[in-house]
């Protein structure tokens, strides 16, 4: 087998006192579709995001493509051309339209050429079905349609992995179908993906494999039907037990909302 | 304390005033002042001085057109040429503010710290007197006009690059964070994708420093002015001693709002478009 997309070593990351990430072991490999799981503060969105350097990591080492994205001297904006990452909060750029959110970065950083970003960006709206809303400007969209113009932008710069942060999490209940149908297709396409998430049915449809994150470590990491179906530790049981049934779980001492610095 | 008990402290006063009179009897109050106030202004004015002094029609009417051909053109050219030099300097000064490099950031504070403490008329005697004193042969471009685009740049820089910094602050962390996902330079990413939406959010800022800006440049009279440069207010003022009659003041003054009114206006319908296009 060759070297694997996403290669993550021995990975640590601290906030201050705080230690978010205490050595994680990941690998990736061309075309998967990983799914991470886990409470609030487990450390998921941080390892997400270490990916892409978005934060430093404090130690360990991180590999994109086979190439060394820890590496003092790497060349990250190029690194970062490669990787598609999709936030919780979509963040697209208000001030431009539909169209131009999805050229300009073409542009002012790939270096093409009107024509062909614009054919590129209509190419990808015509993919997350977008196409009449070319002209719009972000603000007229709902969240679910914003959230699936961010994915044409990342899709736009022609990534060879996609990363999404809690891409789901922000949206209305009735608008989260057309962004995890677009996600569907596009690890059917084959591309290689790393979705933070809490929509276990994604996960147990798409994902090839899920990795329950707690306490900053990877807990359990296998096949769907494994993880989710019949987890074998304790911690998972019971995170899937509160998530899938949240009416039925009790009051906890001190449990949610330890770490923190997940969500803005 | 005992559950059963009803409270009784927020239940309505019997006695006294209630709440409701309170109120209309503060409104009230409040007419009554304006009303005599305004009475008290009518009858105790001259109109007839004040006509004959600030409302003579003739005397008016011998400032047209030069008051709007040369005076008003005048103060229009020193404001947009001191509120360019202001905009790029103060640009330049907020992102040495928000600079990584430490003597920058030291720098800036410093210029702000100074600039924004000085009267606007020392730095025009200033910009008029000490620097061709300090630097003999040296001549500032542009005569008059490129004095007072120096000094009013020089003033409105330190204002400027505070609200530029803090409109560059405004701006979502998420957009930098998206922008360099896209593998923009921290550099790109700036001029892109930040400093298009700062400047939406500080429009309103900006344009009452142009307003500003718009009564400082008067103070060019003390750079010493030709015929052929003065604005409204020494336009206004010399009129006003030939005549012996302050009618020539007044109207120098109607054409200041002549131009502040409808700006306000303008930016608060940009101001209002741009909430549209902003979530």
């Amino acid at each position: 087998m060759s070297r694997p997309e996403i290669e993550v070593r021995a990975l640590h990351k601290s906030f201050g006192d705080n230690e978010v990430l205490r050595g994680i072991d990941l690998e990736i490999g061309r075309g998967e579709v990983v799914c991470v799981i886990g409470p609030s503060g487990s450390g998921k969105s941080t390892l997400l995001r270490c990916v892409n350097l978005l934060e430093e990591p404090s130690k360990g080492q991180v590999f994109v493509g086979g190439t060394e994205v820890t590496d003092p001297d790497v060349d990250i904006d190029a690194v970062r051309r490669r990787i598609g990452m999709v936030f919780q909060q979509f963040n697209l750029f208000p001030h431009l339209s539909v169209t131009e959110n999805l050229t300009l970065p073409q542009r002012r950083v790939l270096g093409r050429d009107k024509a062909e970003a614009a054919r590129v960006a209509a190419e990808n709206l015509a993919r997350v079905g977008l196409s009449e809303k070319a002209d719009a400007y972000p603000a007229s969209l709902s969240g679910g349609q914003q959230q699936r113009v961010a994915i044409a932008r990342a899709l736009a710069m022609g990534p060879r992995v996609m990363l999404f942060d809690e891409p789901t999490s922000a949206l209305d209940p009735e608008l989260v179908g057309d962004v995890l149908a677009v996600m569907r297709g596009l690890a059917e396409d084959g591309m290689t993906m790393m979705v933070v998430t809490h929509e276990m049915t994604f996960a147990r449809e798409v994902a090839d494999r899920v990795v329950f994150m707690d306490g900053g470590v990877i807990v359990e990491d296998g096949s769907p039907g494994q993880v989710i179906g019949s987890p074998r530790h304790e911690r998972t049981r019971h995170f899937l037990s509160r998530l899938l049934d949240p009416a039925m779980a009790e009051v906890e001492e001190g449990t949610s909302g330890q770490g923190g610095g997940e969500t803005p | 304390m005992t559950d059963t008990e009803t409270d009784t402290s927020l239940q309505p006063k019997k006695k006294g005033l209630t709440r409701r009179r309170k109120r209309a009897l503060s409104r009230g109050a409040q007419y009554a002042v304006f009303v005599a106030a305004v009475i008290a202004f009518a009858v105790s004015a001259d109109w007839g001085r004040l006509k004959n002094q600030f409302a003579q029609a003739d005397i008016a009417q011998q400032m047209f057109p030069d008051v709007i051909t040369l005076a008003l053109k005048n103060t229009v050219l020193y404001t947009l040429s001191g509120f360019v030099v202001g905009l790029v300097l103060g640009m330049v000064i907020a992102l040495m503010r928000l600079s990584s490099v430490g003597p920058y950031r030291w720098l800036a504070g410093v210029y702000i710290e100074i600039f924004r403490g000085l009267p606007a008329l020392l730095i025009f005697i200033f910009v008029g007197v000490a620097v061709p004193l300090a630097f003999p042969g040296t001549e500032i471009p542009g005569g008059t006009y490129g004095k007072v685009a120096i000094a009013l740049g020089l003033v409105s820089a330190a204002y400027m690059a505070e609200t530029i910094r803090a409109g560059i602050q405004a701006v979502p962390k998420g957009q930098l964070e998206a922008a360099r996902s896209l593998g923009f330079s921290p550099a790109r990413a700036m001029v892109s994708i930040i400093v298009p939406q700062a400047f939406r959010i500080i429009l309103p800022p900006l344009t009452n420093e142009l307003v500003l800006l718009f009564k400082d440049s008067s103070l060019v009279l003390f750079l010493g002015v030709t015929l052929e440069e003065r604005e409204l207010s020494k336009f206004g003022r010399d009129l006003a001693s030939t005549t012996a009659n302050s009618t020539p003041i007044l109207v120098a003054g109607l054409c200041y709002l002549l131009v502040t009114v409808p700006l306000s206006f303008v930016v608060r319908r940009m101001e209002s478009k741009a909430q549209e296009a902003i979530r």
